[in-house]
């Protein structure tokens, strides 16, 4: 096995914008990962899998800060987020982005407010500007120009999700992290949720790491697939997943879900 | 990360003006940048241009590209002259996805005014009306439950009535001895002026016998069990815990709503009484600290002069408190749409309601009382 989990290296010479060494997470005595490591490089997206009670969403929050690690070192874009604090922090805080399961837009602003707050806080333009910016992102994630006057409470579970990644966005983030982000939608919605991850991804230049379950949007869109497996990750393509003996990723993968999931994309 | 502030130049090239741009054009460096092109544009006497040469700039993201080309004074048709590919991509895609945002709306305040007037006014008809045909529905389910006792769900008014009623004895108790012990001094301090400091018995007995006794107690039940009523049942609502129960086939107000109201239609004579009896508590402290009376001789007085009706007429509104209480925290928390964040609006909106028409309702009560001349 390669560096940081891989089955194969794929790094390509490619930046590490995301490093896992070593990282344990416990809640009292029960220990989530142990010792995993696991490399993103800039420009691709992972998506992150496993079965419930593997922990993703506890490593997805333990990446972003939300919840400490008990050991080992995450380095993100090159610095060690053990020793961010006070403005660093802040100034990397601006640099990634997260979009959460439901959206978490705050419920009392409009959408356009709620993309604002981000660029208020770390870039304080002034009001016109800001609105422009909001206006943007909102045509970004293809969502209609009047959302911005709506509340999240107006919309509908697709366009608070699209919503939620305009907020993620306001910054330009470098580096996305999106939880569930097809989670509840249907197929349709879905598949367009897909190819605007995809596009964005490309045209912005972003790097992503995603938790899903959704096999259609691991094939349409991940580069590479990160399965939680006894306490650590394994990744690596699908190809390569495909022929990866372990009794879960067998029948992740080559259950009726899986097949129908990858014929399709055929 | 190099921090090279954004530049802007407004030239002619070829005979037409370009504009030039450099430096880092990200969202972190575009802070006063319109106050910035104004002046660079007023000095170079340039006007606006469909031509850009972003050639220039070091780092450039979105709101970059946005600013430059809403900068340059075009829209989607601009012409770019950028350093790489990445650029290039960046500003089609913005160029693609621009579009004016909206202007916000300037309304006039008197219209304003006028617009939420009329809005709460319709808004207060239809809550009345909807409070109405909640308290008829209700009735329904009363009658109903009437032919078929087995349908008042024993279980919960018990529970509910521990709630409200055993829960809530100290506090009542609490706050009607302190009312006590204060209309007993006060009353003592204005009526010795006059020598007829021994009314204050009577001060303590009439006031807490015919109002405060049960008006404090309904104020306290509305901000105690009121609020947890919509609270409750708000939670259950966004939760779709109720639509559930009607998809069973349970119906809410029989399961949800009756038990509660019942609970506090019971729960308020006793609450109201115990509040009553704390007052007199008080007021008898009170009266033995400031006035050298005995607890016999305030209560042989207390006897003598209040009679009979002052307390029944306090007992006669306990129970018709309670069930507008308990009827108008049900009712808002079935109100309850969508998010959480309506909870806390309705619930605040019942603990108001309630209390409002607990206090005309006691108006009413004492205008009753006195064409009755009780």
């Amino acid at each position: 096995m390669s560096e940081g989990g891989q089955l194969n290296d794929h790094r390509d010479g490619r930046d590490i914008v995301l490093r896992l060494r070593g990282v344990r997470t416990q809640f009292g005595d029960k220990v989530i990962h142990d010792k995993l490591d696991f490399d993103l490089f800039r420009g691709e997206i992972v998506g992150l899998v496993g079965g419930s009670g593997t922990g993703k969403s506890v490593l997805l929050r333990t990446i972003i800060g939300l919840n400490q690690a008990t050991a080992g070192t995450i380095e993100m874009l090159g610095v060690d987020t053990a020793t961010l604090h006070g403005k660093a922090e802040r100034a990397m805080q601006a640099r990634t982005g997260v979009q959460f399961q439901d959206g978490a837009l705050f419920s009392s602003l409009t959408v356009s407010e709620n993309i604002i707050v981000p660029v208020r806080e770390h870039a304080n333009l002034d009001e016109q500007t800001m609105r422009d910016i909001a206006a943007l992102k909102i045509a970004l994630v293809g969502l209609p120009p009047d959302t911005g006057e709506k509340k999240p409470s107006e919309l509908s579970g697709g366009m608070r999700k699209r919503a939620s990644l305009a907020r993620a966005l306001a910054l330009d983030a470098e580096l996305l992290f999106l939880d569930e982000p097809t989670a509840g939608l249907d197929p349709i919605g879905a598949a367009h949720y897909d190819e605007l991850v995809k596009g964005l991804s490309r045209s912005l230049g972003l790097t992503i790491l995603m938790v899903t379950h959704d096999l259609d949007s691991l094939n349409a869109v991940c580069d590479r697939i990160a399965v939680l497996l006894d306490k650590r990750v394994v990744v690596g393509t699908m190809e390569e997943l495909l022929a990866y003996d372990h009794p879960w990723v067998r029948e992740y993968f080559h259950g009726p879900r899986g097949r129908a999931a990858r014929q399709e994309q055929e | 990360m190099s921090d090279v502030e954004p530049t802007i130049r407004y030239t002619m090239h070829a005979g037409k003006p370009v504009v030039e741009f450099g430096g880092n054009w990200t969202v972190m460096h575009l802070r006063g940048i319109r106050q910035k092109a104004a002046k660079a544009m007023a000095s170079a006497g340039a006007g606006r241009s469909r031509m850009v040469d972003a050639s220039g700039i070091d780092r450039l993201d979105t709101a970059g590209a946005l600013e430059i080309l809403l900068l340059a004074g075009g829209g989607a048709d601009t012409e770019v002259k950028t350093r790489d590919k990445t650029h290039a991509d960046l500003f089609e895609v913005v160029q693609k996805n621009m579009c004016d945002a909206m202007p916000e709306r300037h309304v006039n305040w008197f219209a304003h005014w006028l617009e939420e007037v009329g809005h709460n006014t319709i808004e207060v008809y239809r809550q009345a009306v909807n409070l109405c045909a909640f308290f008829g529905e209700i009735l329904v389910v009363f009658v109903e439950a009437c032919l078929q006792p087995r349908r008042f769900r024993v279980n919960a008014v018990v529970r509910q009535m521990y709630e409200v009623w055993i829960r809530a004895l100290v506090i009542v108790g609490v706050l009607c001895f302190l009312i006590g012990v204060v209309i007993a001094y006060q009353g003592i301090q204005q009526l010795r002026q006059f020598g007829a400091e021994t009314f204050a018995v009577e001060a303590v007995g009439i006031s807490m016998f015919r109002e405060l006794g049960v008006l404090l107690t309904a104020i306290i039940v509305a901000g105690r069990s009121g609020s947890a009523f919509t609270a409750q049942i708000g939670t259950m609502q966004v939760n779709q815990e109720v639509d559930a129960m009607r998809t069973i086939g349970l119906n809410p107000v029989e399961w949800l709503v009756m038990p509660r109201i019942l609970a506090l239609l019971i729960a308020m004579p006793f609450l109201g009484f115990w509040g009553d009896m704390t007052g007199l508590l008080g007021g008898a402290v009170a009266c033995t600290v400031y006035l050298d009376f005995t607890f016999v001789q305030f209560f042989d007085r207390l006897r003598d002069t209040v009679g009979p009706w002052h307390f029944y007429t306090g007992m006669i509104k306990a129970p018709v408190f309670g069930v507008v209480i308990a009827t108008i925290g049900c009712f808002e928390g079935l109100q309850v749409r969508g998010s959480a964040e309506s909870v806390g609006k309705l619930t605040t909106r019942a603990v108001v309601e309630s209390i409002f028409c607990v206090i005309v309702l006691d108006a009413v009560f004492s205008i009753i009382f006195l064409l009755a001349d009780v």
